[in-house]
């Protein structure tokens, strides 16, 4: 009893101290920072029959592999996991509550507590992994760029390829009259903010949206059409001519390049190394009606991603089987073994060596990050998805709401306390802010400072700036 | 030489066999012999035509492909009941443990959460459709004879059936959705929403070829059954069971077995675009993993489907030769 009086101590003085840090430093998100945990024993789950449901992606791995392993079992946590048709009907899942919770793209939280597309309170607790994304080219268009690539002495590309070199093929297309249509996988999804990035930083310009008018194709002054098409029908719909290239997750990228239809191009960790990628969505009201059960998910999930990365990915293999099964991602082993072990095809035999492609526990990458939330709520307003200017605070406050790492705090601390990790492969959780350091390491050398989100979307030559209105 | 000669002297002793064994093989080789060399030719035709197909996905799968898919979709039924039991094994250990530590604990046992199979699909869409094909028969028998003995109803209803017959299922398949969810919620449902909407469908879209055919059935009774009833002054409710109902009995099946198909056939299409379980799903599953496997799966997919349609058809043949006077109706 007095041990645990004491621990308590020990803890209201850290909290204490977080929260004396926290006010200091940022105001508007003290709320969330400011919760007691505690790393006591935790209550048993409201609720005890799940249905989580993914998107045919690698980066879906963490869920399978909690199942499959069992992490949610030891939960006491009995999980259905169900494949959806597409990110829409996934997000209507949670929010109508047919779905306890999924494997959402980064922006779909944030975009559903905003107001943008369908309004829904949305709350992650956990960053489901980095980069794993990559823009694919069409055979044809491939052959058009090849030129202006500069070589090796093996004559192999040099990477990362820049946007440089797709502009005269773009061009081309536009002056015979032909659109330059790609695909992406959903509106607020990473792989169009991804894909608009290297188009722009190539001098592509891929379109605003303009909401406020109605207008939500993203299609205005474009060069390059954007248009949605979920992640597994991508190499069909290339194979079949409607779009020249894409941008979407593994394993659809090393899927063109086995059925030998298209190219990969770039990978997004040359885009923006190990940018954050997918988040775990749950409704605002589970988590507020089922404390411990969103605890002991997350807990289940943090298990799930550690056992993917421990050993420099030694157990990755075992993961790509799990993968490889129909209910799962289905697609054949090799294919989904080209990326998630670390390699990365482009053109085919050109395998290199892409170590992070795939990072799911590394680098602190399931921690929900404050700034990894408004990098991509710069995005949406730097093409106009957010129509107006907004306040720094604006932004951090929206990422506040969205981003959880309280519950992520608790769900580690009792990890740590159960023996299940150590507090290394943490953040250290009285220090951390939420915003991770300025981030370089983008292809267009631009630095990303989450604390200062106006000052960021000013940096870009194509993008909408301050006091611009469509 | 010999073998010629031998089979020369069969043919001939087959020819002065007596007639009724001449007839029992005549039989034997329309039953069997002949649909065994259809099959053959269409197997040799089809190995033919796969090898020369390829697509992004490798060779179109010919007939031994499909017959491997058969083996490993039975294999990996097994090893998923196998799992299943280890789920259920490790549950029950886990509601003692928690048990022991907390008597008030409401243990119950939930279902196997793992994937479903082939054969778990097979058996998901047979409930369905046949839930959805009783329900249309419901209504739609009892609609019909209604119709069918009354001309101005006839009149007033059947604009309004001839204009929902052609819809395609696709074409409902959302609203069907929409009011399922707005309508169906409770917080324990009996019947999972997924399961209530493909039967729903289902139901819509088979309802019309029973109703048509029904009424039709019913207006075209012959005037002397009418008759009868009129001199033996039967209330309606007796003309209807003692007349109506046996005369019409063969449209009424005729129009069942038509139902029947298309409720089989829209179930697949529904499954397909709500992914609701079933072997719709498994198709539209399977086309989306995109692996080498995969055309060969959907192909055994397809051959099931196929089957199950036949014997569905067989079934309610049977059922109209057990119930229906005119025997001839229900050889086709």
């Amino acid at each position: 009893m007095s041990q645990k009086v004491e621990k308590s101590k020990a803890l209201k003085r850290r909290t204490l101290a977080k929260f004396v840090a926290a006010a200091v430093l940022l105001p508007s998100l003290s709320i969330s920072s400011m919760q007691v945990f505690s790393a006591e024993e935790l209550g048993y789950p409201e609720k005890e029959e799940l249905k989580f449901g993914f998107i045919k992606l690698t980066d879906m791995a963490p869920i399978a592999v909690a199942y499959e392993k069992g992490f949610f079992e030891d939960e006491g946590l009995y999980v259905t996991i169900e494949a959806q048709a597409n990110w829409k009907v996934l997000l209507d899942g949670v929010i109508d509550g047919r779905l306890d919770g999924a494997h959402m793209l980064a922006g779909q939280p944030i975009a559903a507590t905003m107001g943008y597309g369908t309004k829904a309170k949305i709350v992650t607790p956990f960053s489901m992994d980095l980069n794993g994304n990559a823009i694919t080219v069409s055979n044809e268009v491939w052959k058009k760029m090849l030129p202006n690539i500069p070589k090796m002495e093996d004559g192999r590309p040099v990477h990362p390829i820049k946007a440089d070199s797709l502009k005269p093929v773009v061009e081309e297309y536009n002056d015979a009259g032909k659109p330059f249509n790609m695909g992406m996988v959903f509106p607020v999804s990473t792989h169009n903010y991804e894909l608009r990035y290297w188009l722009a930083a190539g001098g592509i310009h891929p379109g605003f949206y303009a909401p406020h008018k109605g207008d939500n194709s993203g299609k205005i002054d474009a060069e390059a059409f954007l248009s949605v098409t979920p992640p597994p029908q991508m190499p069909s719909t290339l194979e079949a001519g409607t779009i020249y290239g894409y941008c979407v997750g593994e394993p659809w990228n090393q899927q063109a390049v086995f059925k030998g239809i298209g190219v990969p191009v770039v990978t997004d960790y040359e885009i923006w190394k190990n940018n954050p990628e997918k988040v775990f969505g749950l409704s605002t009201k589970f988590v507020e009606e089922n404390p411990n059960t969103t605890i002991r998910l997350t807990r289940a999930l943090i298990r799930a991603a550690k056992w993917l990365d421990v050993e420099g990915n030694a157990n990755r293999p075992e993961a790509v089987k799990i993968l490889s099964q129909s209910n799962y991602v289905g697609a054949d082993y090799d294919v989904i073994a080209n990326s998630m072990t670390g390699t990365f095809e482009y053109e085919k035999g050109d395998k290199r060596s892409v170590p992070d492609f795939n990072v799911f526990f590394r680098y602190n990458a399931t921690y929900p990050y404050y700034s990894d939330a408004i990098w991509y709520l710069t995005q949406m307003r730097r093409w106009g998805q957010i129509s107006e200017d907004k306040s720094d605070d604006w932004y951090k406050d929206l990422a506040a709401q969205v981003y959880r790492p309280d519950i992520y705090e608790k769900a580690a601390q009792s990890l740590i306390a159960d023996g299940l990790a150590s507090s290394t492969e943490f953040p250290n959780f009285v220090e951390e802010t939420g915003f991770r350091k300025p981030q370089k390491h983008f292809i267009d050398d631009i630095v990303y400072d989450g604390t200062q989100p106006n000052a960021y979307i000013n940096k870009f030559t194509i993008g909408l700036k301050d006091g611009d209105l469509l | 030489m010999t073998t010629l000669s031998a089979t020369s002297r069969w043919i001939k002793s087959l020819a002065v066999e007596p007639a009724p064994l001449r007839s029992m093989l005549d039989i034997a080789l329309k039953a069997i012999a002949l649909p065994l060399a259809g099959l053959a030719v269409f197997l040799l035709l089809w190995s033919g035509a796969a090898a020369k197909i390829d697509t992004s996905l490798g060779k179109f799968p010919g007939p031994s492909a499909v017959w491997e898919q058969f083996g490993s979709l039975a294999n990996e039924h097994s090893v998923e009941r196998e799992k299943a039991a280890a789920f259920y094994e490790r549950q029950d250990k886990r509601n003692a443990a928690r048990l022991a530590k907390d008597p008030s604990y409401q243990a119950k046992t939930r279902r196997y959460t793992g994937k479903e199979t082939f054969v778990d699909q097979i058996a998901t869409s047979l409930v369905t459709v046949l839930s959805g094909f009783s329900l249309a028969a419901v209504i739609a028998i009892p609609l019909g004879i209604t119709i069918g003995l009354s001309k101005t109803l006839n009149a007033a209803v059947n604009p309004i059936i001839q204009i929902f017959k052609p819809v395609s299922p696709l074409a409902w398949l959302p609203l069907v959705t929409m009011v399922v969810s707005a309508v169906y919620t409770s917080s324990d449902p009996m019947f999972s929403k997924s399961f209530i909407v493909s039967m729903v469908t289902v139901t819509l879209c088979c309802l019309w070829p029973m109703v048509i055919n029904t009424s039709v059935g019913v207006a075209s009774i012959d005037s002397d059954l009418v008759n009868v009833s009129r001199v033996l002054s039967l209330v309606p409710l007796k003309h209807v069971q003692k007349i109506v109902l046996p005369a019409s009995v063969p449209m009424i099946f005729t129009g069942m077995r038509l139902s029947l198909s298309i409720a089989w056939m829209v179930l697949i299409a529904a499954e397909m675009l709500a992914q609701n379980p079933g072997l719709g799903k498994f198709v539209w599953d399977e086309f989306q993993n995109g692996s080498s496997a995969s055309l060969s799966r959907i192909m055994a997919a397809v051959i099931t489907i196929g089957l199950i349609g036949y014997l569905l058809d067989r079934t309610v043949m049977q059922l109209q030769r057990y119930f229906s006077w005119d025997k001839s109706s229900a050889t086709r």
